[in-house]
C-alpha cells in the first residue's frame, strides 16, 4: 500500500536527505552494535584485574587492541561496558521523561484553565529543586543503585519535555480539526489519545533525541563525581574520571573514553537536528 | 426586544435574542466584546438559510454558538423544542449527533495523522458504537460514494487531497451520521473556481436528497443565491435584513444589502459597468468600539440623526423583515 | 511563432514584452514548470487582467519580471522592459527598475511591511533611495501619495505601525508606496482578495481612479473573473503555466473562444440573475504542476476534447483581430450550458 506510511515515509526520505544525519545515525548503530556484541565475542571481561599487564597503552599488550586499565583490564571491554551503561541510562531515562512529560503535557495543555495553571506550576516547582544535591541525598539514602540514576534523571528531565507538549498542545487545540472532532462528539481522554498525541509524535521523537544526550552527559557528570555506577561497572563518565587521574601517565585512559562519549554526543544531536528538520511540520 | 413574528411551528431550530459575549485582551485590562448581538431567526426542515456579512458581522460566531463550540451569553436555540444552548453532558453529546458542521479550510479540518477511512468512520464509532467493524465500513463506503470518492481514496491521508477532495471528505464526515441540520462555514471560499461550482452542486444535491436543513454561511453573495432559499445580512453582530432569497435579491430594503450587493462582482463586464456607483466609504468599524443606534450608521448614506440615538428593530417592510428607520425610503 | 498584440517595430511599442517565458524549479515531487512558453505584452497606460487558478503560474509570471523568483527557479526566454532585458540584468541595475519604474502590490500587505518600522519611513523609502531625495520633501510627498489613495488624516498615519491600520488602509498604503516613484506599470498579485468585499469594491475603483490619473499601466493578477469584469481592459486567462486566451475584456466575456474560458464565466454563479438548478461545472481538478500532461493540459477535463488534444500542445494564435486563443477545436462553444440543464 503506497500511502500506509505516506507521513513516516516522506520524514525519512528528507532525513536521508541529511548527510550528517545520516552519518551520525550509522555510527550511533556501529556503536550500539559494538557494545552489545564485542563484549560477548571477547575473551576478556571488564571486571577480571589482570595484575601482570597495568596500564599498558594501545597495541602494547598482546590481544588489548586499547590497551588496557590500572587493574590489567582490557580498555576497549570496558569502555563497550560503558557505552552499555550510558546508553541504557540515557535511553531509559528519556522513555522515561518522554512517558511522563507528554502524558502530563498534553493534559494540562488540553485541559486548560485551572488544571493547567495548576499542573505548569508544579512542573515550575521541581524546576527549582536543585538538582545535584537531591541526587546525593538520594544516593546517601538508598545506596548508589543503577536504578535509581534512572529514576532521578528521568524524574527531572520530564520538566522539559511536559513544557513543550503543553505549549505545542495549545496550539493544537486552535487547529480546525480538533474542532471537527469535537463536532463528531469525541471528548476528553480520546481526544487527547486519537487526535492531540499522535500530531505530537513529531515533535517528541525530536526532543527525546535531542533529551538522550542531555541524560548521557549528566549521568557523565554524576559518575565523575562519584555518584554514578558502582565499580567494577562502569559507565563513560566513570572512565573518564579514572582516566583524569591517570592522565599525565597514561592519556589513552582519558581520550579512548572520552572519544566515545562526544562521539555518542555528537551523534544524537546531529540526528536530533536532522529529525527537526525531517519531521517538524512548521519548516514544511 | 424582537419584533420577529412568532416561531413558524414546522420550524426546525428557531434562534431567539442570541447574544455572543467574547472576553478579549485590550491594552491595560479585558474588554467584553459582543460578537453577536440580539439575533433571532428561524430554520425550517429542508430549508437551507444564508448567512452573510463581512468581517465581524459574528455570521461564524452563531454557528459555533449554536454547536456548542463557544459559549452563548443569553438568549434561546430550540431544536425540536429543545434549547440547545442549556444542554450539557449526556444530553448535549446525544444532540451533537443532529448538528453537524463544514468547515472553511477542509484540509486544515481533517487529523493530518488519520486516513480518511478512519476519519469518517469517527463519529460512527462515537455515536454508532454497536456498530460492527464490517457495518462501520460499509457506512463509510456508501457515504464516501455519495460524495463522489473512489474506495481508493480511503486508505490515503489528507494531504494528498486537493482541496476540492478534502471538501468532498469534509462533507461526507459531516454526512456520515445522518444529522437533521449542517452548518456550512464558507464551504466554497477555499476552493479553486473550477471547483466550487463541482461542491455548490454536491450541496444543493445532498440538501434535496437527504431533506437536510442548512445554515450556510458565506462573504459571497452570489454564491448564497444559488444555495439559499432565504437570507440573513449581518453586520457587527446584528442582523440588518432578512427575506427569500429572490425578494432580497430583488428589492432589497436596507442601505447595507444594498451596499453589498452593489460591492460584489459581477463576470460580466457590461452589467458590471453599469451599474457603477461610488462604492460604500470606510471599514467596518472594531465590535470593540460598536457605533451607538444603528451599528450601520457611521458608513450608511442614508443616516440621519435618529440613527444615533435610536436601535432600529426588525420590522416587516414589504416582503422583508427589515432593521432600519429609513427602510420605506430606499428606493425600488 | 509570432508576437503579440502590438508588433514588434510598431512606434508606440509597449513597454513590457514577454516573450516565450518559462519559469520552473525542482520541487521534493520533481520539476515543476510553473511557467510555459508565455508571450505577452503591456501597452502603455493599459489595465490587464490576468485570471488563473491557484497553480495556474499567474503569480509566478508576476515575480519574473521583478526577478523575485525563487532562488533556485530556472528561468528562460526574454522579458524586455523598454530598451533592457530583465532577466540578464545584475541586481543592481534590476534595483532600478524595481520599485522604481516597475512596482508591485502583494496579496497581504500585513507581510509585505515591515512590521517594527512606522508607515512613513517605509513609504519615504524608495524616494530615498532611487531619488535621493530630502527627508522633507520625502515626507511631503508621501503624504500627498497618502491623501491621493484616499487615507484620511495622513500625516497623523505616517507616523503609525502596519499593525495600527485596518485592512482596507495596509492595502492603500501598500498602493501609495508602490505609485510613489511614479512607475510606468504596476504590478497587483489579487491585492483585494483578503479584504471585505465593500473594501475590495473601493480598492478597485482606486485603481481605476489612479490609472486615469497617472497613466500607469496595471497588471492585475485574480483568480475572480468577476473583478477581471470589473476593472481590466485586456484578460489573459491562465491554466498550468499556459496563456489559454488573451482578449479585450468585452469581447472575452461575449465570445469566449476557449472551452476553459467558458466553462470558468459559466460556473460562476451570479447575483444579477436568476439562479439555475444547477451550475455548469468543470470536472475534474486542476493537473499536477509536477506532471502535467504531453498534450494541452485543459484536455482531461474538456468536454471539446479531440485526440489531437492529448497529444499535442495547441499554441497561441491569433483568432480574429486581438483575440488569441490556444485550442484546436475551431467550431463553436456553447456545449456546456446545454449539458447543465
Amino acid at each position: 500500500m503506497s500511502a500506509a506510511a505516506g507521513l513516516w515515509r516522506q520524514a525519512l526520505q528528507r532525513l536521508r536527505r541529511q548527510r550528517m544525519s545520516v552519518a551520525a545515525a550509522l555510527l550511533l548503530a556501529t556503536i550500539m552494535l559494538a557494545c552489545l556484541l564485542l563484549p560477548l565475542l571477547s575473551p576478556y571481561d571488564y571486571f577480571t584485574p589482570h595484575f601482570e599487564l597495568l596500564s599498558r597503552g594501545p597495541m602494547l599488550a598482546g590481544g588489548h587492541i586499547l590497551g588496557t586499565d590500572p587493574l590489567g583490564r582490557d580498555l576497549l571491554l570496558r569502555v563497550m561496558w560503558g557505552c552499555r551503561i550510558s546508553l541504557a541510562v540515557g535511553v531509559a531515562a528519556s522513555l522515561v521523561s518522554v512517558l511522563i512529560g507528554v502524558s502530563w503535557g498534553a493534559t494540562a495543555g488540553y485541559v486548560g484553565g485551572a488544571t493547567d495553571a495548576l499542573m505548569m506550576r508544579a512542573v515550575d516547582i521541581l524546576y527549582s529543586v536543585p538538582f545535584v544535591p537531591f541526587v546525593i541525598v538520594l544516593t546517601v539514602l538508598f545506596g548508589r543503585e543503577l536504578w535509581l540514576i534512572f529514576l532521578a534523571i528521568g524524574a527531572v528531565s520530564w520538566l522539559d519535555i511536559a513544557r513543550i507538549v503543553r505549549g505545542e498542545t495549545l496550539s493544537l487545540k486552535q487547529r480546525e480539526f480538533i474542532e471537527a472532532a469535537r463536532v463528531s462528539g469525541v471528548r476528553g481522554a480520546a481526544m487527547i489519545a486519537r487526535h492531540i498525541v499522535p500530531n505530537l509524535i513529531g515533535i517528541v521523537i525530536i526532543y527525546a533525541t535531542l533529551a538522550i544526550p542531555t541524560v548521557i552527559l549528566f549521568e557523565a557528570f554524576l559518575s565523575f563525581l562519584g555518584l554514578g555506577v558502582q565499580s567494577p561497572l562502569a559507565s563513560l563518565g566513570s572512565l573518564v574520571a579514572d582516566g583524569t587521574s591517570e592522565m599525565q601517565s597514561h592519556p589513552h585512559l582519558l581520550i579512548v573514553p572520552a572519544l566515545f562519549l562526544a562521539a555518542i554526543i555528537y551523534c544524537f544531536n546531529y540526528l536530533g537536528d536532522g529529525l527537526r528538520d525531517a519531521l517538524d511540520p512548521r519548516d514544511r | 426586544m424582537n419584533a420577529a413574528a412568532a416561531p413558524d411551528p414546522s420550524a426546525l431550530l428557531v434562534v431567539r435574542e442570541l447574544t455572543v459575549t467574547y472576553r478579549v485582551s485590550i491594552r491595560g485590562g479585558h474588554a467584553l466584546l459582543r460578537a453577536v448581538n440580539d439575533v433571532s431567526f428561524e430554520l425550517a426542515r429542508g430549508e437551507t438559510l444564508g448567512l452573510v456579512g463581512e468581517s465581524g458581522s459574528g455570521k461564524s460566531t452563531i454557528a459555533r454558538a449554536l454547536l456548542r463550540l463557544v459559549p452563548a451569553e443569553s438568549g434561546v436555540a430550540l431544536f425540536h423544542g429543545t434549547d440547545l444552548l442549556a444542554l450539557s453532558g449526556a444530553s448535549l453529546q446525544a444532540m451533537r449527533r443532529h448538528l453537524q458542521l463544514i468547515f472553511q479550510d477542509p484540509l486544515a479540518s481533517l487529523d493530518p495523522r488519520m486516513r480518511i477511512a478512519d476519519i469518517l468512520a469517527e463519529p460512527l464509532r462515537v455515536f454508532e458504537p454497536q456498530l460492527t467493524g464490517r457495518q462501520r465500513q460499509q457506512r463509510v463506503l456508501a457515504i464516501a460514494r455519495a460524495v463522489g470518492l473512489a474506495a481508493a481514496h480511503l486508505h490515503r491521508y489528507p494531504h494528498e487531497f486537493s482541496g476540492g477532495q478534502a471538501q468532498r471528505i469534509g462533507i461526507a464526515r459531516a454526512l456520515i451520521i445522518e444529522p437533521e441540520l449542517i452548518v456550512c462555514d464558507e464551504p466554497l471560499s477555499a476552493l479553486d473556481v473550477s471547483i466550487k461550482s463541482q461542491i455548490s452542486n454536491l450541496l444543493k444535491d445532498l440538501q434535496r436528497e437527504l431533506q437536510l436543513s442548512l445554515l450556510f454561511i458565506s462573504h459571497d453573495l452570489a454564491a448564497v443565491r444559488f444555495s439559499c432559499d432565504r437570507v440573513l445580512v449581518l453586520y457587527l453582530g446584528r442582523v440588518m435584513e432578512t427575506a427569500g432569497c429572490d425578494t432580497l435579491f430583488s428589492a432589497a430594503r436596507h442601505p447595507y444589502t444594498r451596499a453589498l450587493m452593489r460591492a460584489a462582482p459581477i463576470p460580466d463586464p457590461i452589467a458590471a459597468r453599469k451599474r457603477r456607483s461610488a462604492p460604500l466609504e470606510g471599514e467596518v468599524p472594531s465590535p470593540l468600539f460598536a457605533p451607538s443606534g444603528c451599528v450601520f450608521r457611521t458608513r450608511c448614506p442614508m443616516a440621519v440623526e435618529r440613527c444615533a440615538r435610536e436601535i432600529p428593530l426588525l420590522r416587516q417592510v414589504g416582503a422583508s423583515l427589515v432593521a432600519c428607520h429609513r427602510a420605506e425610503e430606499v428606493d425600488d | 511563432m509570432s508576437a503579440g498584440p502590438a508588433g514588434p517595430d510598431a512606434l508606440d511599442a509597449p513597454p513590457l514584452r514577454i516573450r516565450r517565458l518559462s519559469v520552473s524549479y525542482a520541487t521534493d515531487h520533481g520539476r515543476i514548470e510553473a511557467v510555459r512558453d508565455i508571450d505577452i505584452d503591456v501597452a502603455a497606460g493599459e489595465f490587464l487582467g490576468i485570471v488563473g487558478e491557484s497553480g495556474s503560474g499567474k503569480t509566478q509570471l508576476l515575480l519574473s519580471v521583478l526577478g523575485l523568483s525563487a532562488p533556485r527557479a530556472e528561468l528562460g526566454g526574454s522579458i524586455r522592459y523598454r530598451q533592457q532585458e530583465l532577466l540578464r540584468l545584475d541586481s543592481a541595475a534590476l534595483n532600478q527598475v524595481r520599485g522604481n519604474r516597475i512596482s508591485m502590490v502583494f496579496q497581504d500587505p500585513m507581510t509585505a511591511l515591515n512590521p517594527y518600522l512606522r508607515v512613513g519611513i517605509q513609504i519615504t523609502e524608495v524616494l530615498r533611495v532611487h531619488r535621493g531625495a530630502s527627508a522633507r520633501a520625502a515626507e511631503q510627498r508621501a503624504i500627498d501619495m497618502l491623501q491621493s489613495v484616499h487615507i484620511p488624516d495622513a500625516q497623523r498615519r505616517m507616523r503609525q505601525y502596519p499593525h495600527e491600520l485596518s485592512g482596507g488602509m495596509r492595502q492603500r498604503v501598500m498602493i501609495a508606496m508602490a505609485l510613489i516613484a511614479e512607475p510606468e506599470i504596476l504590478l497587483a498579485d489579487e491585492p483585494s482578495t483578503a479584504l471585505d468585499v465593500t473594501v475590495q469594491a473601493q480598492i478597485l475603483s482606486l485603481f481605476q481612479e489612479l490609472r486615469a490619473r497617472t497613466g500607469t499601466a496595471i497588471v492585475l493578477v485574480t483568480h475572480d473573473l468577476g473583478v477581471i469584469a470589473e476593472v481590466a481592459d485586456r484578460v489573459a486567462v491562465m491554466y498550468a503555466g499556459r496563456i489559454m486566451e488573451q482578449a479585450p475584456v468585452h469581447e472575452l466575456f461575449a465570445r469566449p473562444r476557449h472551452p476553459y474560458t467558458e466553462a470558468l464565466q459559466q460556473s460562476i454563479p451570479r447575483i444579477d440573475a436568476a439562479r439555475p438548478a444547477r451550475l455548469p461545472s468543470i470536472a475534474g481538478t486542476p493537473p499536477d504542476p509536477a506532471s502535467l500532461p504531453p498534450g494541452c493540459a485543459f484536455a482531461p477535463r474538456c468536454i471539446y476534447r479531440m485526440p489531437v488534444c492529448d497529444a499535442v500542445a495547441p499554441p497561441l494564435l491569433e483568432d480574429s483581430p486581438g483575440h488569441w486563443k490556444a485550442c484546436h477545436h475551431d467550431g463553436a462553444l456553447g456545449k456546456l450550458r446545454g449539458q447543465a440543464a
